[in-house]
């Protein structure tokens, strides 16, 4: 529990028992083993996540129906110590499409020895996703509002 | 910032948070929350109870029942719920790392 940390982040740390280089792998490359199932956008069930391996490259969900959902932009790729993508979701659970309005995850590697390592994650910026946001107080309890997307995102969770 | 701990450790119970993301869809009574979910009445009630004291749902009158939705004026919605996505997220990639790393040894 960081509570020091700005109201527009969420920062997690954990350490895992594994080399820096493997869990760098794992987090990127490998995201469908561990990403929460039941949290994807797409209307098909899943078929692949994918990670392009760059900077300027995209993260996206491809479902078993040929649907592509593409929800982030692969921000900083360097391995094994840095993975910075953004967060293209906006208030609604929908794909945000103005980039100006999109928060993004940050996610660090430091060795702890040979097989330990530590990962810092931050989801900063959230206050980007801009008036949904600002207005989140109000709009949260009303029918056109957050909570509508949530509602649905819920739901997905839930399928 | 100590009602927001209290936000996130009580978002931390898979059913009030699926209380709370049912909520987030819908203001609901108990017993509509009882009939959707695999948890008796009294049971939600005292999710609620705690999701009301952790300042995530309020509740109002409605005749004879109450209606409880998200609290608007409590924790930033977005936040809390992000915040445990990425508990989620980060405890299933451990489990995943490290069970990825002992069949490699």
């Amino acid at each position: 529990m960081n509570v020091q940390a700005p109201a527009t982040s969420v920062t997690k740390s954990i350490t895992v028992e594994a080399p820096i280089e493997r869990a760098f792998q794992v987090f990127t490359e490998e995201m469908q083993t561990w990403w929460p199932p039941e949290h994807h956008l797409l209307d098909a069930p899943l078929a692949e996540m994918v990670v392009e391996p760059r900077g300027g490259g995209d993260i996206y969900d491809l479902g078993t129906d040929g649907s592509k959902c593409r929800w982030a932009r692969v921000l900083r790729y360097e391995p094994p110590t840095l993975f910075v993508f953004s967060w293209d979701i906006d208030l609604q659970w929908q794909i945000e499409t103005d980039l100006e309005r999109t928060s993004e995850v940050a996610i660090t590697f430091t060795p702890e020895g040979d097989a330990r390592t530590r990962v810092d994650l931050e989801h900063r910026n959230l206050d980007r996703h801009g008036d949904g946001w600002e207005k989140l107080r109000e709009a949260v309890g009303g029918p056109d509002g957050w909570g509508l997307g949530l509602g649905r995102f819920a739901q997905t969770a839930a399928a | 910032m100590a009602y927001r701990t209290e936000g996130f450790t009580a978002l931390a119970d898979p059913t009030r948070r699926a209380i709370f993301e049912r909520l987030a869809e819908r203001p609901s009574a108990v017993g509509e929350l009882a009939e959707e979910l695999p948890v008796s009445r009294p049971a939600v009630s005292q999710h609620l109870k705690v999701l009301k004291e952790a300042e995530l749902v309020i509740d109002e009158p409605d005749g004879t029942r109450r209606i409880y939705r998200v609290d608007p004026e409590g924790v930033d919605a977005l936040r809390a719920y992000l915040d445990q996505f990425w508990n989620q997220a980060l405890a299933a990639f451990k489990r995943v790392v490290e069970q990825k790393e002992e069949d490699h040894s």
